[in-house]
């Protein structure tokens, strides 16, 4: 941008900005061609959700619900029990991110400003939990919970996902940019290691904290597999186990199914469109260094 | 303790060793203090549980009454089992397929995101907005989406007066919408990644290049992609790890079918243990599907280190 060094740029730079306009329209066609095709799976969910089942299957395809409705939305609370299905839904998540998100922090906070002996090896098998996939585990897991007494009860989804190594890995990359300095300022000040974490720590993570806290709650509303396995009892299904449910018993009632799938969507979406930036920094953040 | 502390208030800054070792001993306690909770959930529901799966994986059970000791009898099994054979072919060819297309789609669209746009924000929120859904509602949706009867893919085909694609009742085509709904969720994910990496090049290397007489391509193949490695072995490896996981979409979208053309190790391994109740032999394909995620990407590091030595 500054002084150029070659007397022979000024043109070029010219003649590849004349050639940039023609294709950054082509850029703005692809990207918006794009994002509809990424986006008309959701739209079709909605023309399915208001429209009536017999139009759907039968007759010329539509593009716009003929005669919109809600009955679709009002069959799925009639045919399961969604309401109860979203609080206990809202109860799991919320409680499992709080705890996840405190553990988080702590962990990522000792790995990043902490010296000691075996640091590295923890931190080593930390991550490498990543690799497990929950099927490979579940037998004794779920024979573990059993043995706690914890089948069909929140604590089984809640307890053994409270520890997760991608948040922790998250606070440990973000909590490496707090300067020393500071937390020695506030060690020579008398401040203990609990009175650092919070009242000099948790303030400078107020980003990290709000990525931590839209990641975590995503993870758990969506959560399919172990509560699938440790909730036996309708009354204590999630969302996502009632809509699999939803789908296997009645699995021709599209505008239901996708009533439901939508509403279980608007949560997690409405949360996203508040926090859009944090959450794809969030993200982002995760895959650099 | 106590002797070590006259040394603590009065040692200035030219000794530093001792207060400093006894500040560590001090620190380290702390440490572990504050890591306990996180060590305890990780020991007791994670790595307990990944020990006990080697150990039934010896074992003969279906979770009531006795079990029994059968050594190497699942392993041999396991490894004479097509569908266990199935079920790995399937998983390394959803991998294959989905890996690499959604990090050149996603790579495509951060390139032309890097730059100013208007309603780029809109844009970007809408290329991510799958990755948020749950793999539940994604796979619902996808039954009605790619019912071969009356779903609007196979009516807008014959609408075309083209034939519909027999999403569900042909092995093939059951694999391709499993694929296909897979790269819709993943390419916000990979986008964002190489945005945030894109936005790590300095804009001099690209001037720079320019200057050089370098083209539009040349810059891309010889100056960004070489410097997005990092952020590529990252995506890779996340990419496989996230293949041998796919469970929640498989699942609810073709519960392993039709037949077991869709069926994927974690699947399988699911099925065994909780609708057949071999718990053992469940056991026994978590153990073998673990120890492939492992060396698949140890593999992957130490190919990349390799090469990261020979420049």
């Amino acid at each position: 941008m500054t002084a150029a060094p070659r007397t022979g740029r000024a043109p070029r730079t010219g003649r590849s900005l004349q050639a940039g306009a023609g294709w950054a329209s082509w850029r703005a066609v692809g990207l918006v061609a794009g994002a509809l095709v990424m986006l008309f799976p959701l739209y079709w969910m909605v023309v399915t959700a208001f429209s009536d089942q017999g139009a759907l299957t039968s007759g010329p395809l539509r593009f716009f619900p003929e005669n919109p409705t809600l009955d679709g939305f009002r069959r799925a609370f009639t045919l399961l029990p969604f309401g109860q299905f979203f609080l206990n839904s809202a109860a799991i998540a919320l409680v499992a991110m709080a705890l996840s998100v405190t553990l988080n922090l702590l962990a990522g906070y000792v790995l990043a400003k902490y010296r000691f002996r075996g640091q590295q090896v923890v931190f080593i098998m930390i991550v490498s939990t990543l690799m497990i996939p929950v099927q490979v585990v579940m037998v004794p897991q779920f024979q573990l919970v059993a043995g706690l007494g914890w089948i069909n009860s929140y604590w089984a989804v809640i307890i053994p996902r409270a520890a997760e190594a991608f948040g922790i890995f998250l606070c440990r990359q973000f909590m490496l940019g707090i300067p020393d300095e500071v937390l020695e300022a506030a060690r020579l000040d008398g401040a203990g290691h609990l009175r650092i974490f919070w009242s000099v720590v948790l303030p400078m993570s107020k980003p990290l904290i709000a990525v931590l806290v839209i990641l975590t709650f995503m993870y758990r509303w969506n959560e399919f597999a172990w509560p699938l396995i440790v909730l036996n009892d309708q009354q204590l299904f999630t969302v996502p186990i009632g809509l699999s449910f939803l789908q296997g018993e009645y699995g021709t009632d599209y505008p239901a199914l996708m009533g439901m799938a939508l509403l279980s969507t608007l949560p997690v979406l409405v949360v996203f469109a508040l926090f859009q930036r944090q959450f794809v920094e969030g993200v982002a953040r995760s895959g650099l260094r | 303790m106590t002797t070590a502390a006259p040394a603590a208030v009065t040692a200035p800054v030219p000794r530093p060793d001792p207060p400093r070792r006894r500040r560590v001993s001090r620190d380290s306690l702390a440490a572990w203090g504050l890591l306990s909770p996180n060590l305890l959930v990780f020991g007791v529901f994670l790595f307990l549980p990944l020990l006990a799966t080697v150990w039934l994986s010896f074992y003969s059970s279906s979770g009531f009454g006795p079990r029994e000791f059968v050594g190497a009898d699942n392993y041999t099994e396991l490894f004479g089992d097509s569908t266990f054979w199935r079920a790995t072919a399937n998983t390394g060819l959803y991998a294959l397929l989905t890996v690499p297309v959604s990090l050149v789609i996603g790579l495509g669209i951060a390139l032309a995101m890097n730059k100013p746009l208007r309603g780029r924000g809109v844009l970007r929120a809408i290329y991510y907005v799958p990755y948020v859904i749950s793999g539940v509602v994604i796979a619902v949706a996808g039954r009605w989406i790619f019912n071969e009867n009356v779903g609007v893919i196979n009516r807008l085909l014959r609408s075309a007066g083209l034939d519909g694609v027999p999403w569900q009742s042909d092995a093939v085509g059951a694999m391709g919408s499993l694929v296909l709904i897979s790269i819709w969720t993943k390419i916000g994910f990979v986008m964002v990644v190489y945005l945030a990496g894109l936005q790590s090049i300095p804009k001099e290397y690209l001037e720079a290049a320019q200057t050089d007489g370098a083209g539009r391509w040349q810059r891309l193949r010889y100056v960004v992609v070489p410097l997005l490695k990092p952020t590529t072995i990252f995506l890779v490896v996340l990419g496989v790890i996230e293949s041998f996981q796919v469970f929640d979409i498989v699942y609810v979208l073709t519960g392993g079918g039709p037949g077991n053309a869709t069926e994927m190790l974690v699947t399988y391994a699911y099925a065994e243990g909780f609708d057949a109740r071999r718990q053992g032999y469940a056991a026994t394909i978590g153990v073998v599907t673990y120890l492939f995620i492992a060396v698949l990407t140890a593999l992957w590091y130490r190919r990349q280190r390799a090469q990261e030595a020979d420049l």
